[in-house]
């Protein structure tokens, strides 16, 4: 199984990446994982790769091979779209995190664009109101939580490993806000799955 | 052995705490410094550990630990070793007692750096062997290596890793118990501790001597192997993270090749590598920043008289300078075996992306100090030269506040030259703290010795903000978890004959710009001292509002400041509740009042 995450510096996909690598070690898999550590972070974008399996080789996930591809905003997924396979999923905030570059030459980018560009060119497309999640649970750090909640079918992860790793990871006040996020992001993935169903029929 | 899912650097901290080291010093600098928080983080209370003031006084520090026996790492990335290149060309010729490390992460891309410097080439320049690993697992498994061949050759070794190596993490099976290794003191011996330049003509020789015979002994340890021996005759010789690509784009495209997998390459493993070009009749040389497998075979296929080929970059076969990746690879790889690329998922071409540069934090207090000093110098000619650290992003719009950026403490120093060559201009040079301790004092003492007329503007924000939060001198705290004297930035600009020397909270615009103002106009040597700690260690106070009905839709806020948290919303500014930090600053920037305090 291979996963990207992709967001902008400060939206936690170091964390997310780190719970779905030891999520995967308690399924007895092998994992590997690769982190963007350093300038980037402040506010630039970053991308997180977690590989899990019998053998993996790169730390890295080659270009067309990702399972999963865990957009944090939709300009971001859309970069790193290449990396996800033809029958891929992904999971994307829908949220848009404006640049600074954007507001001072008036780009009147939304994320809506993308968003469109996602719904044309990704047959399985799982979209996470994630400021509706954040604002439920009472805070903003929620968002790499609740993506992983909706991600955690496409990840083959079963929820009580991933709580497992929430409880190991996360600070003792902050374990129950995280759960929230985790069955919020889950409700999300089942609505859009649903969803799907019918627009199938 | 246990298992634990380990970060390449925490996989070389523990490393060194299994290997029995005594004595951990270094600098930070991204894609390094998770080793040395990590010693500290596993610390018993038998290891030393430190944040040294910058990487030359981290190496000698850990050199004296270990003419005195103990077993020392120090850490720092591959620009560092510059800073630290004096005591190590001259400790290659002295030599050490006790196991000896020096940790250099190399940053191919650069992602977080200024250069693409390899610290194999600086490996085979100080003449000191150096281990190259390609995985945590591997690193791991290196610095005991690396600890014990020190002890053996008396000499310091390195270990550099890059930074995939360094910021991935995989699953390492460490030892269960860590060795002890006493350090049985200083024993004097001029001969050998002080350095001259008959010792040094002698060392030389031995060290010339010595090498050849080293490089074959590593060259048959399991960090040098062939993998698919006898599988063609085209060749493959890499090293470092450059395996794991090499081997995954190998199976991607379904093809198979030796593969010489180098992790010593100094001093050179020449039977080994002798043996794997009498085997093929080509090699590609699959390597990130300098072409030393490939120089190295190039050499020894003239030297043995050898008709194989080498090729990689100097034959135009790879990229000459980036990061490789496994397509990069795989790409290369097609066009060596004559195997076709395989199709991947194909798309709409996407719709334009926005850019997004890394940009300073909302409510980061560099951007009020830029700020201050842009409206101080408004039609006044000025120079601005930067420094390293969080604050050259002051450089991107709107701020535009670095007209020069070189390396660690440089900024003080070229505003001197500057303004010999343009005495009309006033020259600023803007550095952190960190950086002001790391090699920013020295530029000022020259400043003032020199009679240079700069303003020099100091960021303090009381951290090592861009690596991490680490302590520095100015902090008060150390990585032993005790408290110490805090060194006074202001006292030691004062004391080096710094006459005009004004603080100011750069949050508070009025107060800031006054600052500058007065020491722009002080002829000589000025200083602002700015000081507001970096928001990452500080409570954020609750964020601001704008009030839509009394903004008038100028964007002043964001033309000025280009703050994160300031948006356009449909003509009127807004702020990202969740990014603002309450600094304040932009309420005092807008012309209508209209960004106050939430309950305002």
């Amino acid at each position: 199984m291979n996963c990207i995450l992709a967001g902008v510096g400060g939206q936690g996909t170091v964390l997310a990446s780190k719970l779905i690598a030891q999520a995967g070690r308690t399924a007895g898999r092998q994992v590997r994982t690769a982190e963007t550590i350093g300038m980037a972070q402040r506010g630039g974008c970053v991308v997180s790769h977690v590989r899990t399996g019998d053998v993996v080789l790169s730390p890295l996930v080659p270009l067309g091979q990702a399972d999963v591809l865990i957009g944090f905003e939709p300009a971001e997924a859309v970069r790193c779209l290449p990396y996800l396979k033809a029958e891929g999923t992904a999971i994307v905030c829908t949220k848009a995190v404006r640049p600074v570059t954007a507001s001072l030459t008036g780009s009147s980018y939304d994320g809506s664009e993308m968003i469109e560009y996602l719904q044309k060119n990704v047959p399985h497309l799982i979209l996470v109101d994630g400021e509706a999640i954040c604002a439920a649970v009472g805070s903003p750090r929620a968002l790499n939580v609740a993506l992983l909640g909706a991600a955690l079918p496409a990840l083959g992860i079963a929820p009580a490993d991933m709580e497992q790793a929430l409880r190991a990871s996360v600070r003792p006040q902050f374990v129950e806000m995280n759960l929230a996020a985790l069955r919020l992001g889950a409700q999300a993935q089942k609505k859009a799955d649903e969803k799907g169903e019918t627009d199938h029929d | 052995m246990a298992e634990k899912f380990l970060m390449g650097n925490e996989a070389i901290a523990l490393g060194a705490l299994d290997a029995g080291v005594g004595f951990v010093s270094g600098y930070p600098g991204t894609p390094s410094t998770e080793v040395l928080e990590t010693v500290a983080k596993y610390n018993d209370g038998s290891v030393y550990v430190e944040w040294s003031v910058n990487e030359k006084s981290a190496m000698e520090a850990a050199a004296g630990a270990a003419y005195a026996g103990a077993r020392a790492m120090v850490t720092m990335k591959q620009v560092g070793l510059n800073v630290a290149s004096d005591p190590l060309m001259s400790l290659a010729y002295v030599g050490v007692q006790g196991g000896m490390v020096v940790l250099v992460a190399d940053d191919p891309g650069p992602i977080s750096s200024q250069t693409e410097q390899d610290t194999r080439t600086f490996a085979m320049f100080s003449k000191l062997p150096v281990f190259d690993p390609s995985s945590p697992e591997e690193a791991y498994a290196m610095v005991g290596a690396a600890f014990d061949l020190s002890e053996k050759v008396q000499t310091p070794v390195l270990l550099r890793s890059t930074t995939r190596v360094c910021h991935g993490c995989a699953t390492v099976r460490v030892q269960d118990e860590r060795r002890v290794k006493p350090a049985q003191g200083f024993v004097k011996d001029t001969q050998r501790w002080v350095i001259f330049p008959r010792t040094s003509f002698l060392n030389h020789q031995k060290i010339e001597a010595r090498n050849p015979a080293l490089g074959d002994a590593l060259g048959n340890t399991p960090f040098n192997f062939v993998d698919h021996a006898g599988s063609g005759r085209r060749g493959i010789a890499t090293h470092g993270i450059n395996y794991a690509y090499t081997s995954e784009a190998l199976e991607l495209l379904c093809a198979q090749a030796p593969v010489l997998k180098v992790g010593t390459p100094f001093p050179l493993p020449e039977e080994k590598m002798v043996a794997f070009l009498r085997s093929v009749d080509e090699v590609l040389c699959v390597e990130e920043l300098d072409p030393v497998l490939e120089r190295a075979l190039t050499y020894l296929c003239g030297k043995h008289h050898l008709p194989t080929v080498v090729r990689g970059k100097r034959t135009g076969d790879m990229p000459t300078a980036g990061e490789n990746t496994v397509e990069s690879v795989e790409k290369a790889l097609s066009a060596y075996l004559g195997v076709p690329l395989p199709q991947g998922a194909q798309r709409e071409a996407p719709p334009p992306l926005p850019v997004r540069p890394p940009v300073l934090c909302a409510g980061c207090p560099h951007r009020g100090s830029f700020y201050a000093v842009k409206v101080a110098m408004k039609g006044r000619k000025a120079v601005f030269s930067g420094d390293i650290g969080c604050y050259t992003l002051g450089n991107a719009m709107p701020l535009d506040m670095v007209d020069t950026c070189l390396c660690m403490g440089a900024g003080v120093t070229i505003a001197q030259g500057l303004h010999r060559v343009e005495p009309d201009a006033v020259n600023f040079a803007f550095i952190g703290d960190s950086t002001f301790f790391h090699t920013g004092i020295p530029g000022v003492i020259n400043a003032v010795y020199n009679e240079h007329d700069i303003v020099l503007i100091v960021l303090d924000n009381s951290t090592t903000a861009m690596t991490g939060h680490q302590p520095h001198p100015g902090t008060g705290k150390t990585m032993m978890g005790e408290v110490s004297q805090k060194v006074s930035i202001e006292k030691v600009l004062r004391a080096v004959g710094v006459e005009c020397v004004k603080k100011a909270d750069p949050l508070n615009l009025a107060q800031a710009v006054s600052a500058v103002r007065e020491a722009a106009d002080f002829h000589g040597v000025s200083a602002v001292i700015f000081e507001s700690p970096c928001i990452a260690v500080t409570k954020p106070k609750p964020a601001l509002r704008v009030d839509a009905a009394a903004c008038v839709g100028c964007k002043r806020c964001i033309r000025e400041l280009g703050c994160p948290a300031l948006i356009m919303d449909g003509g009127k500014a807004r702020i990202e509740p969740g990014l603002c930090t309450g600094c304040g600053l932009c309420s005092q920037v807008c012309p209508a009042g209209a960004i106050r305090a939430e309950n305002a």
